[in-house]
């Protein structure tokens, strides 16, 4: 399917839920990786809101964006139990790591794994405890020569 | 007979490889050809454990663990399908000390029961409070909670009985019951170990608060960052039947924004707004969820009511401490050997479970500073491990016990950095609204950087600027921040080099 078709079709889904917004969004990120801006008009429109809104509402919530990630998206964990066990160093090495190399890194704080910490999420649904340096090193070539 | 095995399916099991020890399971029985049924449970909350795969047996469920996928053919060959001897062995689960040194009544069927199965809920004494409830005046419900002395247990610890009163008293054509599952306190999971792992217990409790109230229509707002736990609340309102009656749920997702966990925050989430905290009152109570009356609760809080309904609230009651009744499931993360999840009644001190349960640090480090309660908890020196773990107790030292989230940090911590971090995220995660906590968080981080440059006559700034936040925020996200600045300040100044005036 095209992307505005995508769109549309999501629109279609939702629009008639109370406070359709933010599962509009979700359900349009997780189609087509991101939030288009050729989104915003035909959103704003269905739900009555202004582009302004709907826009303050895409840059308001760190979960969504608004350009294409890469390949893959790898988060690390920033809070404060993975502090405790390396969780900075563990995220200062994924910057080095992956800057230029095409997959996307952010920050996230917290994915409720803080017992068995530092703790990574990839492409948003795999996760990946206690995790040392040498592992996350194994973790991105996994990645890379799969993709 | 097909013997049942259980592996885990909760994240932090997964997050340790539980799905390849589960096909390594299924593949090991197939190449034998012995037919097992497995089971997908929640954690029991050893996390240190995981995975822990447990097996049926007439001498009851045998734990193993932490079993690696090369170790489940040894497995098989030591005949751990009839409890047999390994060196993974545990025993039988529920005899493990650390478990059986617990009480639990929220989390009793985490880790116990088929999350995906209602009959399963159902046949361990799940469904009772609801059935109660069909048969009671929604006023007598909201007596037995108030009777059970239940507080609310996403933070700020307001007796539950109060709020439904209010929004039961409050006549409107439509209410909401609104579950808090945002659980955005670093080192707490609770709520997500609930959701995967006894799931139907929190859609009971929903609906028992919707007979209290009067309300047909609930919402679980659950953050985008546990999309396993809310797989696991789709996957039970899928297979609920008519289980809840007319009550409908529906499953909102957040988007990565820790002060939509704020009650009138994440109600503007609902609706489709950016998360920004609304000025009180009207209390949600009274004008909430697109301008109705609305029952918002913690996840645990709603948990806590179907076993309060089906033992009655005495027995609740009976339990815990001062003004604090009943149990806590507090989390232990962070540097600690044994983490994870330790419901207990109210009382024990802060040293116990730190080290009867958490075995001290993970590290073998000493232990020197604890934070409890999340990001806007204190830094607790070993000095106040002493503290009982109840909500007076703790707020007697300037401290809270939150959503009993425990993050210990061994003697490498720095605090100074620390404290620099709780204004870094305040700074992130602030909605805007408050100067103070807006401009004030982003001040703070810049003061912290002089004092650790050496310029330690920036420390009086710094508290200054704590006070200023304090006064003058609207809610919680910027009036607590210097809540964790200012204990480590206070309790490790060493760490804040410039202390030398
Ligand atoms: C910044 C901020 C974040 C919060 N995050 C949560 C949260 O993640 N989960 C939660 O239950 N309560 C959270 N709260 C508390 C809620 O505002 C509210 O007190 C709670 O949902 C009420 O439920 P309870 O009475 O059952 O505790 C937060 C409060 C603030 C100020
Ligand atoms: S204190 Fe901060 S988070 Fe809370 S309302 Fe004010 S600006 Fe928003
Ligand atoms: S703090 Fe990292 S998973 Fe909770």
């Amino acid at each position: 399917m095209e992307s505005s078709a995508i769109v549309a079709h999501i629109i279609e889904q939702h629009r008639v839920r109370p406070g359709a917004l933010l599962p509009m969004l979700h359900a349009m990120q997780d189609a087509l990786g991101c939030i288009p801006p050729e989104a915003v008009p035909p959103i704003a429109q269905a739900l009555n809101l202004s582009r302004a809104e709907v826009h303050g509402v895409i840059s308001y919530y760190a979960h969504f964006r608004q350009t294409p990630p890469g390949r893959h998206v790898v988060r690390v964990c920033c809070a404060e139990a993975c502090q405790a066990v390396g969780g900075e160093a563990l995220a200062e090495h994924a910057r080095e790591r992956l800057a230029g190399s095409g997959i996307t890194l952010e920050p996230v704080y917290c994915l409720g794994l803080c017992a068995c910490g530092p703790s990574v999420q990839v492409d948003e649904t795999t996760l990946h405890a206690r995790v040392t340096l040498e592992k996350l090193d194994a973790l991105i070539a996994a990645l890379e020569s799969a993709s | 007979m097909r013997t049942t095995i259980f592996v885990p399916g909760d994240a932090a099991a997964l997050a340790l490889g539980a799905d390849a020890v589960a096909t390594a399971i299924s593949e090991e029985a197939a190449r034998r050809g012995i037919a097992i049924k497995l089971v997908r449970n929640g954690s029991r909350g050893m996390v240190w454990l995981e995975p822990l795969v447990e097996v049926a047996t007439p001498r009851g469920r045998i734990a193993y663990g932490p079993v690696a996928p090369a170790e489940v053919p040894g497995l098989f060959a030591a005949g751990f399908l009839t409890g047999g001897v390994h060196a993974l062995c545990l025993g039988p689960t529920e005899e493990i000390p650390w478990l059986a040194r617990q009480q639990r009544l929220v989390c009793r069927r985490v880790g116990v029961v088929d999350p995906r199965s209602l009959a399963d809920y159902v046949a361990r004494g799940g469904g009772e409070g609801l059935r109660r409830a069909r048969a009671m005046a929604p006023a007598e419900i909201v007596r037995a909670v108030t009777e059970s002395g239940l507080r609310g247990r996403g933070g700020a610890a307001f007796p539950a009985g109060i709020k439904w009163q209010t929004v039961r008293a409050t006549a409107a054509p439509q209410k909401y019951v609104v579950c808090n599952a945002d659980e955005g306190d670093s080192g707490t999971f609770s709520d997500r170990m609930l959701m995967e792992g006894d799931p139907y217990c929190l859609l009971e409790g929903m609906a028992i608060a919707g007979l209290a109230v009067g309300a047909a229509q609930g919402y679980i707002y659950v953050r985008s960052e546990y999309p396993h736990a809310v797989a696991a609340l789709e996957a039970a309102l899928a297979g609920a039947g008519d289980f809840l009656g007319n009550f409908t749920i529906e499953v909102r997702v957040g988007a990565g924004s820790y002060v939509c966990g704020e009650e009138t925050a994440l109600l503007e989430s609902i609706e489709g707004k950016r998360g920004i905290v609304r000025a009180k009152p009207p209390l949600p109570a009274v004008a909430g969820l697109f301008g109705q009356p609305t029952l918002i609760n913690n996840l645990i809080t709603f948990a806590s009511v179907p076993d309060i309904l089906a033992q009655g609230a005495a027995a609740y009651r009976d339990l815990g401490c001062g003004r604090s009744r009943g149990t806590l499931p507090f989390q232990l993360a962070g540097n600690i050997k044994h983490g994870g999840l330790v419901e207990v009644p109210f009382g024990l001190s802060l040293r116990e479970l730190l080290y009867d349960f958490g075995g001290g640090s993970r590290s073998g480090r000493p232990l020197r500073a604890v934070q409890v309660g999340g990001p806007l908890g204190a830094y607790l020196p070993e000095a106040q491990f002493d503290t009982l773990l109840d909500y007076e107790a703790f707020a007697a030292i300037g401290a809270g016990l939150g959503h009993g989230g425990i993050v210990a940090f061994d003697d490498t911590v720095d605090l100074a950095g620390q404290a620099r971090y709780a204004m870094k995220f305040c700074a992130i995660e602030s909605c805007g609204k408050c100067t103070p906590c807006r401009i004030g968080s982003t001040r703070g981080v810049e003061v912290i950087d002089r004092i650790r440059a050496g310029d330690g006559r920036q420390i009086a700034l710094l508290e200054e600027l704590c006070e200023t936040m304090t006064q003058g925020s609207l809610c919680a996200m910027g009036s607590m921040t210097p809540i964790p600045v200012l204990s480590a300040l206070r309790h490790f100044a060493e760490d804040f080099g410039g202390k030398c005036e």
